[in-house]
This record gives structure tokens, sequence and C-alpha cells, in this order.
């Protein structure tokens, strides 16, 4: 596990994460994915300028926006995957609006320290790597064109 | 003391009707002292978003697993389990979850290794269940602990290990692959659409028909009707009722359900699940494997 530091709101949730029984951290992801917002309307009428995660077990999408450096980020995942969608909560919560190049400096290990380990499988743990691979994978993509 | 057994008239052609409920028998049976309810989900947080009131969470992976081999807990910690969920060993303990009570099933053959007498599936599962608009909670029961004996886990009939498999085949055995066409041809590491698991080879066991465990499913989560699996696994696969018979996928989940429908709902008395299944057979050194259009090799 790398020890990078995190962008401060990411340093912050993973502070809240580590420390709590197991039980309450469900709960907390939980939060998360409840707290994930709606695609924006043009997202919702335009899903080809969405991006399809297939590392994720169930129908997951991301799109990310650069603007003057900082990023935007929204994903979409069925209510009925709540851990996917409380992995893009934490995502959206910790990196929305941080600079492209803190975003870019996450680990994708960073999971690892959120001690998630003796709750849910580490299969299902890849997915919330995978989701920050994708968003790190469009953003260089934007920046060189 | 058991509960009584669903007469709804669909279950009855079964072999073992007394092995799965109907959402209407759950929903009279909500307060029945001697039900438990159990969900069990691929999705982790699911039971947290709502559960069918009083049930508890069996979680596959943190309380069926053992945490460190990769096997089941034992007697102490089965029994340990059943306590703490307020299951007694004459209580019935009914079963469902998501994605077609794939993990509900998987829970129903671990419990089963330790022979607890009374275990069954909702039809339909946590999908039928929403979908008929029926009442869901957030709040989690605290069963007082009862006194769950200490019963060793039996994995001698429906339980297949490696080299108990290898020799089946050999012995020209047969073998049900219920994972995906793709994976069953090697042309897939990983279920469609999901994360490769970490399976260096492809394909399958020597000799296995591949029939996805989904056939056994109608759409909106039920099981097929006893003819109509029937034809599918007797008349089209040509299982027969007294013979062996193994099946598997890639860590013993699909193949839980596919074992759940040829004991309980079809009948055939010798069917055992290979929870090894192809993330230990395609991890294996010199196991034999068949793939489409190639010679098995090793021969086996």
């Amino acid at each position: 596990m790398s020890s990078q530091p995190l962008p401060r709101r990411l340093s912050e949730i993973v502070d809240e994460f580590a420390d709590l029984p197991r039980d309450l951290k469900l709960e907390l992801l939980l939060e998360y994915a409840n707290a994930l917002p709606p695609l924006p309307e043009r997202y919702a009428t335009d899903r080809g300028a969405l991006e399809r995660v297939h590392e994720c077990q169930t129908p997951f999408f991301v799109a990310t926006e650069l603007a003057d450096g900082h990023v935007r980020l929204w994903f979409d995942a069925p209510d009925e995957s709540p851990t996917t969608r409380g992995f893009a909560g934490i995502l959206h919560a910790g990196l929305d609006g941080e600079s492209a190049d803190a975003v870019l400096a996450v680990p994708t290990d960073f999971s690892a320290r959120l001690g998630l380990s003796d709750a849910i499988s580490p299969l299902r743990l890849r997915g919330i790597s995978a989701i920050l691979a994708a968003v790190q994978r469009q953003i260089r993509a934007q920046a060189v064109s | 003391m058991s509960a009584p057994v669903d007469t709804a008239p669909k279950l009855q052609a079964y072999a073992h009707p007394d092995r799965l409920v109907t959402t209407d028998w759950l929903s009279a049976h909500l307060d029945d002292p001697s039900v438990v309810i159990a969900e069990s989900d691929e999705d982790v947080l699911l039971y947290e978003t709502g559960h069918i009131p009083g049930a508890v969470k069996i979680d596959w992976h943190t309380d069926l697993n053992d945490p460190v081999a990769r096997d089941y807990i034992d007697a102490d910690g089965f029994a340990r389990l059943m306590s703490e969920k307020g299951v007694s060993r004459d209580a019935t303990l009914v079963f469902y979850g998501d994605n077609f009570n794939w993990w509900a099933a998987y829970a129903l053959w671990v419990a089963s290794l330790f022979g607890h007498p009374d275990a069954r599936l909702l039809d339909g599962g946590r999908q039928k269940w929403i979908e008929e608009g029926r009442e869901l909670t957030r709040d989690v029961p605290k069963p007082g602990a009862t006194q769950y004996p200490r019963v060793e886990r039996d994995d001698s009939h429906i339980r297949a290990f490696r080299d108990q498999v290898l020799a089946h085949a050999r012995a020209g055995g047969r073998l049900v692959d219920v994972r995906s066409p793709g994976e069953y041809s090697g042309e897939l590491l990983h279920m469609p659409d999901y994360p490769q698991e970490g399976a260096l080879r492809g394909g399958h066991i020597p000799g296995a028909a591949n029939v996805p465990w989904k056939t056994a499913a109608n759409d909106d989560g039920t099981f097929k009707s006893r003819d109509e699996l029937s034809e599918i696994y007797l008349e089209n696969l040509g299982l027969d009722a007294d013979e062996e018979v193994v099946a598997y996928c890639r860590i013993g989940e699909r193949s839980s359900h596919t074992w759940f429908v040829l004991t309980h709902l079809l009948g055939l008395e010798h069917v055992r699940n290979y929870d090894g299944s192809w993330v230990e057979w395609g991890n294996a050194v010199s196991v034999p494997i068949e793939r489409p259009g190639l010679p098995v090799r090793p021969p086996l």
C-alpha cells in the first residue's frame, strides 16, 4: 500500500472509514451511496458521452469533465447496486472539483486505506480502483487533446 | 419446531416441495417464531438499504468463509453464527437474496453441509418480493442468542474436491459447467461484465456439459416449473436420478443454484458442488483442460 498523501477531502474520508467497526463502515458506505448526485440532464439524454467501467460487477458509467485544470466527476450506477454507488460516492465527495494534477496523483490502491477488506470481498473492492483508473484515463485523454 | 410446508400448487410438482416457499407464504409467516429469514446478497450493502421485516443478514464472504483458509467455517464457527442470528437447530431457515438467489442458494448449500434440517429458499428472492411491492424495512433485528449445537461439517455428500473431480472426470462421470458459454469455451477468463478473478487458463473440465445456471430461472427470479426443468436437465442433458453429478462454476456460487435445482427440484440424489471450481482448476498445475477443437491437455 502506498503512503503518498491524498487530496484533503479524500484523506478525511479515509480517516473517517479507517477507525470504524465493520458494521458502521457499511453504514457509512451506504451514506456515500445515497449522497451520490444524479447525472445531469445532458448525460441522461446523451449516454454515449459516458464511459462504461467493465471491472465493476454492475452496469457503471463515468464521465469526467475538465475545466480550467479542475475536474468535475459524474457517475451513474443502478440503485440496486449500493456498493458500487458507495464507491462512486466516495470518489465524488473526495475528488470532485480537485485539480487534474491532484486527481492524477491519487494512487490506485488508495482504497486499501479505507480498511474495507474485512467487510467487502477483494474482488468487489477492485471496483473502486477501476473507477479511479477510468477517471484518471479520461483526464489524461482530455489533457492531451 | 418447523413451520408448515408451503402448499402452493407450483411447488408441489417439485421433488422436495418443502425446500421452497412463495412470497405469499413468507408474508403470512413474518411473525412466525419458528421461522428465521436470512438475506444473502451479492451486493453486501443491499440488506442495509432495506430488507424483509425481521430478516437477518448472512454475508457469504465474511460470515460463511474461513477468514484465512480458502474453506468454509467449521463446526464452532457455524454454531456461533447460527446462535448470533437467533437460529435454533429446529428453526425453519428461509434464505433469499439478490441476483436470482445466487448467494442465497450458496448460503443454503453451506447450511446443508452442516445438515441444518429445515433450510428453504424464497422462490423469486429479493427481486420478486420488491416487484410485488411488499414491505421492506431498515430495522435490524436483534435476536436473542440461541444454543445452536456444534455439528461437524460433512463434506462427503454434497461437496466435491479437486482430486475427486479429477477421478470423476477420468471415470467419465457427469459434469455440469454452469458458467456462460464464453467462460466454458475458454474465450473468457471471467463472467461477462465481471472483473478477471485470476484464472490463468481458460476452458473447462474434460467431459463437462455447459448448461448456464440461469437456464433454470424465469425472468422474475423464480425457478422454472418441474416440467421445464426436467426437459432441460433430464431429457436434453440426459442426467439420471441415480448417477453421480458434479456441478461447478468459478467459485461455487452459481453452481449452488444448479445444485439446488438438481437436488431439491428434480430429486437427483448424488449431486455435488465443486466449490473450488474454475478459480482452482484453471490455476492448478497439470490438470487436464478441454477447449473446443483441441485435444484435452494433458490427456485424461
